[in-house]
């Protein structure tokens, strides 16, 4: 491992970190636009320029890789003009129109301004002028002009969605980003170009002029979406509302974790979020006639009781791989302290849809591997076939969408449900119980790859909606005889 | 006059254009040679002729050849630069279309010399007729045994290819040139690694000028020491000059390393025109600082001597001008050129050269402050050396060296805020208001 020098501190860095990851090590943030770690190395912006002992030049940071005795500064007096003089020149031609952009509050040009320029303009030239606010994607808006031209949107559909997309068209100040001849932004990934621009050049449809940045909240949590479990930050109002209409979640952008996700994601993930605020399932009802949620509970545990008097053994649990952890776990206990042994979650009736080689993952549930390690039978098939040949009295269904629950409805004494959005099921279900999605509360979800990660609770749930563990509480302290602790 | 040439000898030898013309005025005799000499013999050689790159940076040829990594069994590529697009610069067009099989033969021995067997020559779109000679010569040399399987009769394979450019002056900057070959925008590429080591289709890759190539043979015929006594001091042989511009007899000489600036307008080139006197004089191709006449053209035309006169010899492009020509303009017409020529790759270049571009056009149009110069000097500090190629660096040094050693000039200019034309002095005072908005 070399040893360096960085504005005086020495440090031992693996060979081959290049010096921006290097002086991150004692705490120096070299400032870049180019330079991205989940891309080749272009080294176009010149942002990154710093000076190291014996070279003749200041050298870019970005493709400079550490050696055994090298002294960097990056806060030199040259390294700062340098600096300055980047920032001029790419300030020059941009139409500084914050006021109406989109990224402002979260643009690498106004943070850079901030920190390493604060000089004002020197420029009486007439400004380039380009196309502003270009539909180039079904996600995905163009704006010329604030364009630095990092290219790394460019390389990003070269090297990792691999679609070819955009590229660099013309040349000099007129130089612009632009679609390749016939073709649209239009791919699975498209949305993390917007992450990857470094200013508002290119911006996401779904959340043009929602929402100041500033104005939200993050929390860093795992997308739901499907089997993967890519690692996401979710931006949420500052106060979020809990009523159903309200727009609470914003948006989903990709948080990096090397072992699953990289730094990207899924398109489907990233506008996964609205689910969390459009058609939820805000209380309790009965049939489909809304309820309160105390009520609903008391019918719930009233209906299981009664079959459970008749017999345990005709009555069966389906839970979901969309719960988690915790929530599988709590409703599996439920399940063995009423002396209900038919549990399974459906693996065989599971949501399913388009999968790739990166990211995409046919099983569109995130817990199916977290339901299979707590030994809960990944099948429903039998137990619904049970159901409709009438040799069951009770079937309670976590968040699966069953097509014959009206028929069901019809032949069982007892059947309930408990879900997160409104669904013909929900209708149909003698009792039906509002659930927290997995925003919603803390919990865990192991992915694909059998990694265990933990989801975190971005807001309350909506209505009455409570988790799945909560839910399970209740049921249990109505069920279940309540044991004198010592 | 009355030197020796051997780069132009065949110049008024049409026949010579033809393998059969070209071999009766004693050509492929070197490669002949080359053949039964060792590879490392050969770079031996070259190196002691002190031959030095021809494109501009006049690199020692033979130290770059041995850059190539040693014991490399993959394929390797020599690229010949005959993207010649250096304002002032018509030396390499000359050279393909009037003996392309000089630069056919540089080109084998240097192969043989590196152990490569592919070569690409990438000409400069606009030259049609130089791409044809080209094209003809090579289909000639495969059809004769100079390329192919085994070059004369030897165990040495070589495949050469013709690949026409598409006019940017960018690509005649060595990575942007194999970054145009391999079929991307011709964007230079950072470095290191350097192209011996990654460059085409990233393998190691020899990148050389068409003239360097048309002196090997040469080297090779008469012998290292012949070739360097011809030369000056770590100059080795004769040089092609591109003089252009507000002399008597602009023209393209081949000449001793060792002659003087002077020597070459005055005695070879007929001096100014009548009635004028040469006011500065552009050494080395449009990248080149100016120097002042009569002052500074006491000098050297080598890489070294120009180098200590804080210029270059560059492309040996030698551009005059006289005492007709605004400094100005002639400034706002070179600068021009860079920010059009400007790849956009570099934040500094691509925007710095037309931010310079559009100030000098403002000065130049008779609405230019005095601060306007040294605005364009702090802007000059801000874009040299900041880059991945030198464009930036091309595109500033004749601007600093304009504005600095004809100041009093650009001021006079711009106090008068007056029209002038190239030619000269005109009167009509421009009205601020008529000149453009701003």
């Amino acid at each position: 491992m070399p040893k360096l020098t960085i504005n005086g501190k020495e440090l031992e860095v693996p060979a081959g970190t290049n010096l921006i990851q290097a002086a991150k090590q004692v705490g120096s943030e070299v400032p870049h636009f180019c330079y991205h770690p989940g891309l080749s190395v272009a080294g176009n912006c010149r942002m990154c320029l710093v000076e190291i002992e014996k070279a003749p030049k200041l050298q870019i940071a970005c493709n400079t890789a550490v050696t055994e005795g090298m002294v960097v500064f990056t806060e030199s007096e040259k390294v700062k003009k340098a600096r300055q003089g980047v920032m001029e020149f790419l300030l020059l031609n941009h139409p500084i129109d914050c006021p109406i952009c989109d990224c402002a509050g979260e643009c690498y040009l106004q943070d850079y301004y901030m920190a390493h320029d604060k000089a004002p303009s020197r420029t009486e030239e007439p400004k380039n002028k380009k196309a502003k606010a270009e539909d180039i994607g079904p996600h995905v808006m163009l704006d010329k002009e604030r364009c630095v031209l990092c290219s790394r949107c460019v390389r990003f559909t070269d090297e990792i969605s691999k679609t070819h997309e955009l590229g660099i068209f013309g040349r000099g100040s007129t130089e612009e980003i632009d679609l390749a001849p016939g073709m649209r932004l239009e791919n699975d990934y498209s949305g993390n170009v917007v992450d990857l621009c470094p200013v508002g050049a290119l911006t996401d449809k779904d959340f043009r002029f929602k929402s100041r940045p500033w104005f939200l909240r993050e929390t860093n949590t795992v997308c739901g979406g499907c089997a993967m479990g890519c690692n996401i930050v979710l931006n949420t109002n500052l106060n979020p509302y809990n009523k159903v209409g309200q727009k609470r979640a914003y948006r989903i952008y990709p948080r990096e974790n090397a072992e699953v996700n990289q730094f990207w994601i899924c398109d489907e993930g990233r506008y996964s979020y609205h689910a969390i605020d459009e058609n939820r399932k805000e209380g309790a009802s009965l049939s489909g006639t809304p309820v309160t949620l105390d009520f609903g509970l008391a019918r719930f545990s009233e209906g299981l009781k009664k079959a459970i008097a008749a017999g345990a053994d005709q009555v069966a649990f389906l839970l979901s791989p969309q719960m988690t952890t915790e929530e599988l776990t709590a409703w599996k206990e439920l399940a063995a302290a009423l002396g209900v042994t038919q549990v399974a979650y459906g693996d065989d009736i599971k949501r399913t849809g388009k999968a790739d080689a990166f990211l995409m993952k046919a099983d569109k549930n995130p817990n199916t591997a977290g339901a299979a390690a707590l030994g809960i039978a990944p099948a429903a098939a039998p137990l619904l076939a049970k159901a409709a040949d009438g040799s069951l009295k009770a079937l309670v269904v976590v968040d699966h969408e069953l097509a014959n629950a009206a028929e069901l409805a019809g032949k069982l004494e007892f059947f309930a449900f408990v879900a997160t959005h409104n669904t013909p099921t929900d209708k149909a279900a003698h009792v039906s119980l509002p659930r927290a999605m997995y925003v919603e509360q803390d919990g865990h979800f192991t992915n694909v790859q059998g990694k265990v990660q933990e989801v975190k609770k971005a807001m309350e749930p909506i209505g009455e909606a409570k988790g799945g563990v909560e839910l399970a509480a209740q049921l249990s302290m109505r069920l279940l005889p309540v044991k004198a602790t010592a | 006059m009355s030197s020796p040439i051997f780069l132009t000898k065949n110049f008024k030898n049409p026949e010579a254009q033809t393998y059969d013309g070209y071999v009766k005025a004693g050509g492929y005799a070197a490669l002949k040679k080359a053949l039964t000499m060792k590879p490392e013999e050969i770079i031996e050689e070259v190196k002691k002729g002190n031959l030095r790159g021809r494109g501009g940076a006049g690199f020692p040829a033979g130290v770059k050849w041995g850059f190539l990594p040693k014991n490399y069994t993959g394929p390797k590529y020599l690229c010949v630069n005959a993207d010649e697009g250096e304002p002032g610069t018509f030396k390499d067009g000359p050279l393909m279309e009037f003996d392309p099989h000089q630069m056919l033969e540089g080109i084998a021995i240097t192969c043989y010399a590196t152990d490569i067997h592919s070569a690409y020559v990438y000409i400069r779109g606009e030259f049609h007729k130089a791409f044809r000679a080209v094209e003809l010569a090579i289909e000639e040399c495969y059809a004769k045994g100079i390329f192919g399987p085994n070059v004369m009769g030897s165990n040495f394979s070589l495949e050469c290819r013709p690949h026409p450019g598409a006019g940017a002056y960018i690509c005649g900057e060595e990575t942007g040139l194999i970054s145009s070959l391999e079929g991307k925008k011709g964007f230079p590429k950072l470095k290191p690694p350097f192209p011996a080591i990654k460059g085409l289709f990233d393998c190691p890759t020899l990148v050389n000028n068409v003239e360097t190539l048309a002196c090997v043979p040469h080297i090779i015929n008469m012998g290292a020491e012949a070739w360097a006594a011809l030369g000056c001091e770590k100059n080795g042989g004769t040089k092609l000059y591109c003089v252009s511009g507000q002399i008597s007899k602009p023209g393209l000489y081949e000449l001793p390393h060792s002659v003087t600036l002077k020597e070459l307008l005055y005695d070879h080139c007929g001096g100014p025109l009548s009635g004028r006197t040469i006011k500065a004089v552009i050494p080395g191709g449009s990248s080149a600082k100016i120097l002042k006449a009569p002052d500074e053209i006491d000098v050297r035309m080598d890489f070294d001597s120009l180098g200590k006169a804080g210029t270059m010899l560059g492309s040996a492009a030698v551009i005059v001008i006289d005492d007709s020509t605004s400094m100005v303009r002639a400034l706002d017409n070179l600068l021009r050129f860079y920010a059009h020529e400007s790849c956009g790759q570099c934040t500094p270049c691509r925007e710095g050269t037309k931010w310079i571009s559009k100030i000098i056009r403002r000065v130049a149009n008779g609405q230019g402050e005095i601060e306007d110069l040294d605005k364009i000097l702090g802007i000059l500090t801000n874009m040299v050396g900041n880059t991945i190629c030198v464009l930036a660096d091309a595109a500033a040094f004749p601007a600093e060296s304009f504005i600095k050693k004809f100041r009093p000039e650009f001021e006079e200019y711009i106090k008068r805020g007056k029209r002038m034309s190239m030619t000269g002095w005109r009167e009509e005072a421009v009205p601020k208001a008529m000149a453009g908005a701003h």
